[in-house]
C-alpha cells in the first residue's frame, strides 16, 4: 500500500473505480447449463471498517477492498517483498488492490460452492477465492519461466541486441536495471510454450495472477540487482493474448478475462485526475483521516475521531490522491469487418503512464481486461439497469504501424494461417500452371489480356527487397510498377478496382481529384489539441501496397512530380510547416493513362500518345498497351466470355476460376514468407538476357537496355519465384520475366516508323530514328544556309520555303523550328523575331 | 417486455424458469402465428400508427430500412430479484435492486431503423389501408389525413378504415387491444414535434417513427441498409430516456463511467422513448420490394400469383409503353427505355462488375418544371423514389454519402443512403454555370461511383468503407449528362403542347386507378423474374457480334456488346419472358441502333451549331 506521507498534490497512483463487475457464464469444461456458476458468495468476514453508508447488498464481489490500516502484509497480492525500499506502484489497469481471501480446499469451504474450483487442486492446498489460482505455485512458476525461458527462433525487433541462447526475460530485466524502466513486457505466447496451465490462469483469472506476477518479479529482481534504484517496482505487462484477435468476437464469455484485441484510435479523451484516496481534516481539532473511494463513492466520516464532534470533517482536494485515466475510443480496424456491415467501437481506459501514449489514427493491439459494469439509473442510487456498459482496462498497448516509420514491420502485419489453409496454398503451388491458374483467377470478368494479367499477378507478389544501405545505395526497390494505357473502354478502370479490391493496403485514387497533397501528406491543425499533425495521403497510406492511380494523364504535373521520388527511392520527404520527414512510401503504383487523342494512334510512339514525361515512363517496370485488336477470332471469343458472363450462374463461375480470398491469401502468405534470392544460373541467364538487349540496339547504333532494365528484369524474375513458393530464383523464372518484360516493350516502345523496339523512347522521349532524323534536318538547313554565301540576315518564312523545295522529305514547320534551335545551340545563328543571323 | 407476455398465455413453465428452452419456444409459438395467412395484418404498424395509440409493451410491426448498427450490449439475461417468488426478465433496463449470485451475461445489439426512405405515398397509403381492410372490427383506428398529393385524386381512401391488432390468440383480448375513441382529427406522423432532435433520416422532409431494434438474435444476418419488416414488442418506458441535460456534471467526476458518453452521443443513443421507441425484436422478416401490391413472402401464393400475372404481361406492357409514350411527349423509342430502365436491377456482381444496372440519361428534356412533372408519374408507378435536383446550391451543400460521427458515435445519414430498388431521379436540368466548392465535387464523383460501380464508399473520417447498392439512376438533362451513364436516349418530342402542367395532369388523370396499381405490380414482378440465355441464343449472339464487328470494328465495342445484352435481358423480362429469344435479341440490336442513330444525330447537329 502506498505510503501514508503522501505529499499534498502529488498524484499517487491508486486503485480504479470498478463498482463491480458481473461474473459471466465462464466457459469451464463442459459447463453450459445457465444456472451454473462459479460460486460468488456474499463476501465473509473482512469488510469496511467505516460504517458502510453505501448499500452493501449491491453487489457483494468477492474482491472486498480494505482500508490501509486493517492490510494483512502477508496477503499474497499485498506487492513487494517486507524488505524491498522500492514504493510499489499500484496498477488501476488491474482494478484495485484486492484482498481475496484464500481458500482451503479440504477444510470447511464457506459456502457449498467452493468447489468449483477444485479442478487442480489435489496436493495444493490454498487457492485465491473464485479461481484456481494458488499463489505460491503461481509465483514459482513464473519465476522458473523468467530464469529458463529461451526462445532462439525469436525475431521480435524489441529483443534486438539480446543474446537468443540465453533467457531472455533474464536479460530484460537486466536492461531494467540499467535503463531503470521498471516494466516488464512479457509475450503471453511464450508463457504459453512454455507452461500452458500458467498461461491458462494468466488468461482466467489476470487479476489475480498479475499480480502474482509482478511479485515474482521483484522478488527475482531485487534478489539478483540489490542495488538499483527504481522508481516505483517492476510491473508485470503481458501481450499478445491469444484469446481474441477480434473486436467484433467479443462476447459476455470473455468479462474479466485477459484478451488482445486490434483496432484503430479514433478518439481520446483529455486526462481525467481519479480520486483514489479522500482526505478528510476536522475543522475542529486538525486531526485527519484518509478514506478510499470505493466504487466511486466516498464514505464521509459523520463523527470525528479524535474530538467526536459531528460533521466536522471536511474534504481537503489538494492533499486527496489521485491517478491518471484516459478514455480511449477503439474501433475495428477495416481489414477484419464482414462486409455491409458498420464497425464497432469499444471504450479503452489507460491509467498511469500508459495515458496519451497513443493518438488518433494509430492502429493498436491492445491487451487489457475486458470488464462490464452496471450502468446506475441516477448517480445518487445504487439501482442500476440490466444493460451494462462495457470497456477494457489496458495493460499494454503495442502500435501496429509505429515501425513502418523505421524499417522493417515483416511480423506486425502477419496474417495468421491456419494448418490447412497454408496446407492448401502449398498444394496449389506445387501445380506446374500455378502461374496460369493465378492469372486467369485475376479478375475474371475482364476479357483476355493475358499478359497484363501477368505483370499485374507479378507486381502483386512484388520482388524480393534488398538492403544496400551499407554500401551506401539504400534500399532496392522490390516493388513492380506498372502503366497501361489504352483506348478509352478497355475496361483498365475496372481492372484497377480489381486490384484495389483485392490487396489490404490498396489505395484508389483518380488523376483527376488528386492534388500533390493528397497523394504525399499535408499537415493539418487539429481542431482539438491545436497541435500541427501530419495527415497521410494516398501513397503513404499504400505502404506496402498498391496505390492505383486512374487518370494519370489528367495529373497536374506538379502532382506528377511528387511520384519521381517515390517511384524509385521508395520514399517521401517533406518540408511543410515546420515539419521536417521523409516518410516511407514502398508503394507500387499501378496507373492507367488515356491516350491524349482520345484513341490511340499507332503511327504515334507511347510518349507521345500519351504526353506523359520521359522520366517518370522509365520508372514503371513494364508498359502495357491496352488496346482493341481487330481479329475476328479474338471477337468470338469476346462475345463468348461477355455472354457467359450474363447467364452463368454463381456456381459455375466458382468452378471455373479460383476463390479471391484463396488468392488474397495466396498473395499474402508469398509476400510474408518467400524470399527468393537468385541463384548461379539464373544470375547468368539475366547476365545474359541484359548482355542480349544492349547488342540489339548496339547493332543499330542504339542503346536498348539500361541498369533500370536489368533492375526489372530482376524484380520480376523474383515475383515469379514467389509464385512458385521457390526460395530460388531459377532460370524458368528468368525465362518468364524476359518474355514479359519483351511482351511489354514490344508494346509500348515500338518504333512507330521503323517497327523496331527503340527502349529510348521510354527513356529519353524520343527514339533513335526520330534524332537521326533531326540532325539529318539540322546539317541540311547549316548546309543550304552556307551555301547561300554571306548573308548575315534571314527571312525566317523564306528560310522555311527554301528548305522545303530543296529537301526530298515533307518538312513540318516542327521540324524546321527544332533544326533552327540545334543550330542556335552551335552558335551558329541566332533567332529573333521573324529575322535569322548568322553569327 | 417479452416475459410479460409469455407468462400471459405461453409457457406457465417460464415462471420457474425450470425450462431453459422457454425463449426458443416463445419464439417459435409466435413464428408459427405470424405464418398464418392474415395474422400480419392484425399487428399494428408502427409506420402508421401514431406511437400514442400504441399500447406499450404490445407487439407491432415496423417496416424500416437499418440506417446504422451500434455497438453491441451485455445485459443480463437472467436473474434473481430479491424475492424470489416474483422473478422476471425486463429486457428493457428496468430498475431493480437484486441479488448478484444467479446472472446470465447475455448480448444483443441495437440497430438505429428509420422508415424506407423515399416510400411513395402510395406505396404507404395502400399497405396500411389495405392492411386495415382485413378485419372490420369495432375498434377505433385513426383516420389519417390524405397527404396532400395531386395525382391521387383516384385514390381509395376511406377513412373508417379499422383494425383490430388480434396479437392475442388466447383470449384476454383488452390488455392488447389499441386505445380506442381517439380523437380523430390527429394527424398520423409522431415525430411532428420532434424537430429538435436529428432523426438522422437520410432524405430531407421525411417523416414518420426512427425506432431503436434490440436485436438478440442472429445478428450477423443484418446488415446495413437492409429492408426489413420487423415484428416485436413496443416499448416506450420514460426511464430509459437519459437526457444529458438532467446530468449534474460534478456528479461525473465520482462517476466516471458515466462519463464515457458525451452529450451528442447520449443525444444518439437514447433519444427520449416517446419520440424513437425501443423495439424488441421477436422476428424480422427481410423485405424483397416493398410494393404491396404483391405478396411480400416468397410463398406459393406469390408463385400463383406470377403466373397468373404473366398471362397479362405482355398487355400490360403495351399499355404502359403507351401510357409513358404520351408522358414522354410521344417518344416511342425513349419510353421504351425508360421502361426498361424501371425494371432494371442489379442481379449478381462478378468480382467489381454489377451486372443488370441500366442508367438512362434521357436528354434533351423541355425545360420549365417537365422534369418535375415527369418524377411524379415516376414516383407514382415505383414503391421507392427520390428526386434529387442537381441545383449547385444542393450539390455544394448536400450531404449525399453518410459520415461517420464520431463524437456521437453514430453514422450521419446521407441522401445515397437508400433501400434496393429505390429510383434515383437526378434533375441535371436544374444545374447552372458555377463553381463546385470541394464538397460539390466530392458528392459528384460520389453520384459517378454509384452509377459506374453501384458502391457508395461512406466517410468513415480515417478511411472509407464501400457499402454495394442497388439504385435505379435516371438522368435527366439538357444536354448529355456530365455523369457517366449506360446509355443515353435524346428525348425527340413529336409534340409540343402549349400548356405543359396541363397536357402531363390530363395524360395522369385519364388513368384508372386499377390501370395504374396494374402498372405497379407490373415494374415490381418484372424485377424479380428469372433469365437466361440457352446455348443455342449465346452462340447466334456470337456470331452477331462477329459480324459486326466485321463491318466496322469502330462501331462496335465490347461495351456496346455489353449494353446490348443488358438491354436484351430487360427486354425479354418486360415481355414476360425468362428466356432470350433469337427474336428478343434482334429487337434489342434494333432499338439501340435506332438510338444510337438517334444519338448520333444530336451529335451532328450539335456540330453544326457555332
Amino acid at each position: 500500500m502506498s505510503s501514508p506521507t503522501s505529499t499534498p498534490g502529488r498524484r499517487k497512483r491508486n486503485r480504479d473505480d470498478i463498482p463491480a463487475t458481473p461474473k459471466s457464464t465462464r466457459r469451464r469444461g463442459q459447463d453450459s447449463s445457465n444456472g451454473d456458476l462459479p460460486a460468488m458468495p456474499t463476501s465473509p468476514g473482512t469488510d469496511i471498517a467505516s460504517p458502510a453508508v453505501h448499500d452493501t447488498s449491491l453487489f457483494s464481489s468477492p474482491r472486498r477492498s480494505v482500508l490501509p490500516s486493517e492490510v494483512d502484509m502477508s496477503s499474497p497480492l499485498m506487492y513487494g517483498t517486507p524488505s524491498s525500499r522500492v514504493e510499489a506502484r499500484q496498477r488501476p489497469d488491474l482494478g484495485s488492490i484486492r484482498k481475496a481471501p484464500q481458500v482451503d480446499l479440504h477444510s470447511e469451504p464457506p459456502s457449498a460452492d467452493g468447489a468449483v474450483a477444485s479442478e487442480q487442486a489435489l496436493g495444493q492446498k490454498l487457492v485465491i477465492w473464485g479461481t484456481d489460482v494458488n499463489v505460491g505455485t503461481c509465483k514459482e512458476k513464473f519465476q522458473r519461466f523468467l530464469q529458463r525461458f529461451i526462445d532462439p527462433a525469436s525475431n521480435e525487433d524489441e529483443n534486438a541486441g539480446l543474446d537468443l541462447n540465453e533467457p531472455l526475460y533474464m536479460q530484460k530485466l537486466e536492461e531494467i536495471s540499467v535503463v531503470g524502466e521498471p516494466v516488464l513486457n512479457v509475450n503471453c505466447s511464450h508463457v504459453q510454450s512454455f507452461d500452458a496451465d500458467l498461461y491458462r490462469q494468466l488468461i482466467s483469472y489476470p487479476q489475480e495472477v498479475i499480480p502474482t506476477f509482478d511479485m515474482a518479479v521483484n522478488e527475482l529482481f531485487f534478489e539478483r540487482f540489490p542495488d538499483s534504484i527504481l522508481e516505483h517496482q517492476i510491473q508485470v505487462r503481458p501481450y499478445n493474448a491469444l484469446k481474441t484477435r477480434n473486436m467484433r468476437s467479443l462476447n459476455p464469455e470473455d468479462i474479466d478475462q485477459m484478451i488482445t484485441i486490434s483496432g484503430m484510435v479514433i478518439r481520446t479523451s483529455q486526462l481525467i485526475p481519479e480520486m483514489q484516496e479522500a482526505f478528510f481534516q476536522c475543522q475542529v481539532c486538525a486531526f485527519f483521516t484518509r478514506v478510499e473511494v470505493d466504487r466511486g463513492r466516498i464514505a464521509e466520516p459523520a463523527v470525528c475521531r479524535n474530538c467526536n464532534t459531528i460533521h466536522s470533517l471536511a474534504l481537503i482536494h489538494n492533499r486527496s490522491a489521485f491517478s491518471d485515466k484516459q478514455m480511449i475510443k477503439v474501433q475495428e480496424s477495416p481489414d477484419d469487418m464482414p462486409a455491409g456491415q458498420t464497425p464497432h467501437t469499444t471504450i479503452v481506459y489507460a491509467h498511469n503512464d500508459l495515458v496519451d501514449k497513443v493518438q488518433p489514427g494509430d492502429r493498436i493491439n491492445i491487451t487489457g481486461i475486458y470488464r462490464a459494469v452496471p450502468m446506475r439509473e441516477n448517480p445518487r442510487q445504487s439501482n442500476v439497469k440490466s444493460v451494462y456498459k462495457t470497456h477494457i482496462d489496458v495493460i499494454h498497448f503495442r502500435k501496429t504501424d509505429e515501425k513502418r516509420l523505421h524499417g522493417l514491420d515483416e511480423d506486425s502485419d502477419q496474417k495468421l494461417f491456419t494448418e490447412e489453409r497454408v496446407q492448401i496454398l502449398k498444394e496449389l503451388a506445387s501445380k506446374p500452371d500455378v502461374y496460369d491458374r493465378l492469372s486467369s483467377a485475376l479478375a475474371p470478368s475482364i476479357y483476355e489480356h493475358e499478359d497484363i494479367k501477368k505483370g499485374i499477378l507479378l507486381q502483386l507478389f512484388g520482388g524480393t527487397r534488398k538492403d544496400f544501405s551499407q554500401t551506401g545505395r539504400g534500399n532496392f526497390r522490390a516493388e513492380v510498377n506498372i502503366l497501361l494505357c489504352g483506348d478509352p473502354g478497355t475496361s483498365k478502370s475496372q481492372l484497377l478496382q480489381y486490384v484495389f479490391n483485392l490487396v489490404p493496403r490498396g489505395q484508389y485514387t483518380s488523376g483527376k481529384g488528386s492534388s500533390a497533397v493528397g497523394l504525399t501528406a499535408y499537415v493539418m491543425k487539429d481542431p482539438e489539441t491545436k497541435q500541427l499533425v501530419l495527415q497521410t495521403g494516398a501513397l503513404v497510406l499504400s505502404d506496402n501496397g498498391i496505390c492505383c492511380i486512374d487518370e494519370f494523364d489528367k495529373m497536374s504535373d506538379s502532382t506528377r512530380s511528387v511520384l519521381h521520388e517515390v517511384m524509385e527511392q521508395q520514399t517521401l520527404s517533406i518540408a511543410k510547416a515546420g515539419i521536417i520527414c521523409q516518410l516511407n512510401a514502398r508503394t507500387s503504383v499501378l496507373a492507367a493513362a488515356n491516350p491524349v487523342e482520345s484513341q490511340w494512334n499507332p503511327k504515334k510512339t507511347t510518349i507521345e500518345n500519351i504526353q506523359l514525361p520521359h522520366t517518370l515512363l522509365s520508372r514503371f517496370d513494364l508498359i502495357f498497351l491496352m488496346l482493341d485488336p481487330q481479329d475476328e477470332a479474338y471477337d468470338r471469343r469476346l462475345a463468348h466470355h461477355l455472354v457467359a458472363l450474363y447467364y452463368q450462374s454463381e456456381e459455375q463461375i466458382e468452378e471455373e476460376f479460383l476463390d479471391m480470398a484463396v488468392l488474397k491469401d495466396y498473395i499474402a502468405y508469398a509476400r510474408t514468407y518467400i524470399n527468393p534470392r537468385l541463384n548461379e544460373e539464373a544470375s547468368q541467364a539475366l547476365i545474359e538476357a541484359y548482355v542480349d538487349m544492349r547488342k540489339i540496339g548496339s547493332g543499330r547504333g542504339m542503346v536498348s537496355a539500361y541498369p533500370r532494365q536489368l533492375e526489372s528484369l530482376i524484380r520480376l524474375a523474383e515475383a515469379h519465384a514467389k509464385v512458385r513458393f521457390s526460395d530460388k530464383v531459377e532460370t524458368i523464372d528468368v525465362e518468364e520475366a524476359k518474355r514479359l518484360h519483351r511482351e511489354a516493350l514490344k508494346q509500348s516502345a515500338t518504333d512507330p516508323r521503323t517497327g523496331f523496339v527503340d527502349i529510348s523512347i521510354l527513356t529519353t522521349g524520343m527514339s533513335a530514328t526520330a534524332r537521326k532524323r533531326k540532325e539529318e534536318v539540322a546539317r541540311a538547313l547549316k548546309k543550304m544556309i552556307q551555301s547561300k554565301g554571306k548573308t548575315p540576315a534571314m527571312k525566317y518564312q523564306q528560310l522555311f520555303d527554301d528548305l522545303r523545295g530543296q529537301s526530298e522529305a515533307a518538312i513540318t514547320k516542327d521540324m524546321f523550328e527544332e533544326a533552327l534551335r540545334a543550330l542556335a545551340d552551335e552558335d551558329y545563328l541566332t533567332v529573333t523575331g521573324k529575322t535569322v543571323r548568322l553569327l | 417486455m417479452r416475459m410479460w407476455f409469455v407468462c400471459r398465455f405461453c409457457c406457465p413453465a417460464a415462471q420457474s424458469n425450470s425450462n431453459p428452452e422457454w425463449e426458443a419456444k416463445v419464439l417459435e409459438y409466435f413464428k408459427g402465428q405470424l405464418k398464418e395467412k392474415e395474422s400480419h395484418s392484425w399487428v399494428p404498424s408502427l409506420n402508421d400508427v401514431p406511437l400514442h395509440y400504441l399500447k406499450p409493451n404490445s407487439l407491432v410491426k415496423f417496416r424500416c430500412l437499418v440506417q446504422d448498427m451500434f455497438d453491441p450490449e451485455f445485459y443480463m439475461g437472467v436473474y434473481e430479484t430479491v424475492d424470489p417468488s416474483t422473478k422476471f426478465k425486463p429486457r428493457s433496463g428496468s430498475v431493480l435492486r437484486f441479488k448478484f449470485t444467479n446472472t446470465v451475461t447475455a448480448e444483443r445489439q441495437t440497430f438505429y431503423c428509420v422508415p424506407i426512405p423515399g416510400e411513395s405515398p402510395w406505396a404507404k397509403e395502400i399497405s396500411f389501408l389495405s392492411a386495415a381492410r382485413v378485419v372490420p372490427s369495432t375498434s377505433y383506428v385513426p383516420s389519417r389525413q390524405k397527404r396532400s398529393y395531386e395525382e391521387d385524386d383516384d385514390m381509395d381512401t376511406q377513412p373508417q378504415k379499422q383494425r383490430e391488432p388480434h396479437t392475442e390468440p388466447h383470449g384476454n383480448g383488452d390488455s392488447k387491444r389499441q386505445e380506442t375513441e381517439a380523437p380523430s382529427s390527429q394527424t398520423t406522423a409522431p415525430s411532428d414535434c420532434s424537430s429538435h432532435l436529428d432523426l438522422n433520416f437520410p432524405l430531407p422532409g421525411e417523416r414518420g417513427p426512427a425506432c431503436l431494434v434490440k436485436v438478440y438474435e442472429g445478428l450477423d444476418s443484418f446488415k446495413l441498409n437492409d429492408t426489413l419488416e420487423i415484428y416485436g414488442i413496443l416499448s416506450v418506458n420514460p426511464v430509459l430516456t437519459v437526457l444529458g441535460e438532467e446530468k449534474d456534471p460534478s456528479l461525473l467526476l465520482l462517476n466516471p463511467t458515466e462519463s464515457m458518453e458525451t452529450p451528442e452521443e447520449q443525444r444518439a443513443h437514447d433519444p427520449p422513448a416517446s419520440l424513437v421507441p425501443r423495439l424488441h425484436m421477436l422476428y424480422a422478416r427481410p423485405l424483397q420490394h416493398n410494393n404491396p401490391l404483391l405478396p411480400s413472402a416468397p410463398t406459393e401464393d406469390q408463385s400463383a400469383f406470377v403466373s397468373s400475372f404473366l398471362v397479362e404481361m405482355a398487355s400490360v406492357r403495351a399499355e404502359l409503353l403507351a401510357y409513358l409514350t404520351h408522358v414522354l411527349l410521344g417518344d416511342g423509342l425513349a419510353a421504351e427505355y425508360l421502361l426498361l430502365h424501371l425494371i432494371s436491377n442489379v442481379y449478381t456482381r462478378r468480382d467489381v462488375l454489377p451486372l443488370g444496372k441500366f442508367t438512362l440519361n434521357l436528354s434533351g428534356c423541355p425545360l420549365n418544371s417537365y422534369t418535375e412533372r415527369l418524377y411524379q408519374i415516376v414516383q407514382q408507378l415505383v414503391p421507392c423514389s427520390y428526386r434529387l435536383s442537381m441545383s449547385l446550391h444542393t450539390m455544394n451543400s448536400m450531404r449525399l454519402v453518410p459520415k461517420k460521427d464520431y463524437v456521437a458515435n453514430r453514422l450521419v445519414s446521407g441522401a445515397l443512403q437508400l433501400a434496393r430498388n429505390t429510383s434515383l431521379f437526378l434533375d441535371e436540368t436544374q444545374l447552372e454555370q458555377g463553381q463546385l466548392d470541394s464538397s460539390g465535387v466530392r458528392n459528384i464523383t460520389a453520384l459517378g461511383n454509384l452509377i459506374s460501380w453501384q458502391k457508395v464508399d461512406y466517410d468513415f473520417s480515417y478511411h472509407q468503407m464501400e457499402f454495394p447498392c442497388n439504385i435505379n439512376v435516371l438522368v435527366t438533362s439538357e444536354g448529355r449528362s456530365l455523369l457517366p451513364s449506360d446509355c443515353q436516349v435524346p428525348l425527340q418530342p413529336q409534340v409540343t403542347p402549349p400548356n405543359m402542367e396541363e397536357y402531363l395532369t390530363t395524360i395522369h388523370m385519364a388513368q384508372f386507378t386499377s390501370q395504374i396499381n396494374k402498372f405497379r405490380v407490373y415494374l415490381s414482378l418484372a424485377r424479380t423474374l428469372d433469365y437466361s440465355i440457352s446455348d443455342e441464343v449465346t452462340k447466334a449472339v456470337e456470331d452477331d457480334f462477329v459480324d459486326m464487328r466485321k463491318d466496322d470494328p469502330q462501331s462496335v465495342t465490347a461495351e456496346d456488346l455489353h449494353r446490348m445484352l443488358v438491354v436484351a435481358r430487360l427486354l425479354s423480362l418486360s415481355l414476360g419472358q425468362t428466356t432470350l429469344s433469337r427474336d428478343g435479341w434482334m429487337r434489342a440490336k434494333h432499338i439501340d441502333m435506332l438510338r444510337r442513330s438517334r444519338t448520333e444525330q444530336q451529335k451532328s447537329l450539335n456540330g453544326n451549331e457555332p
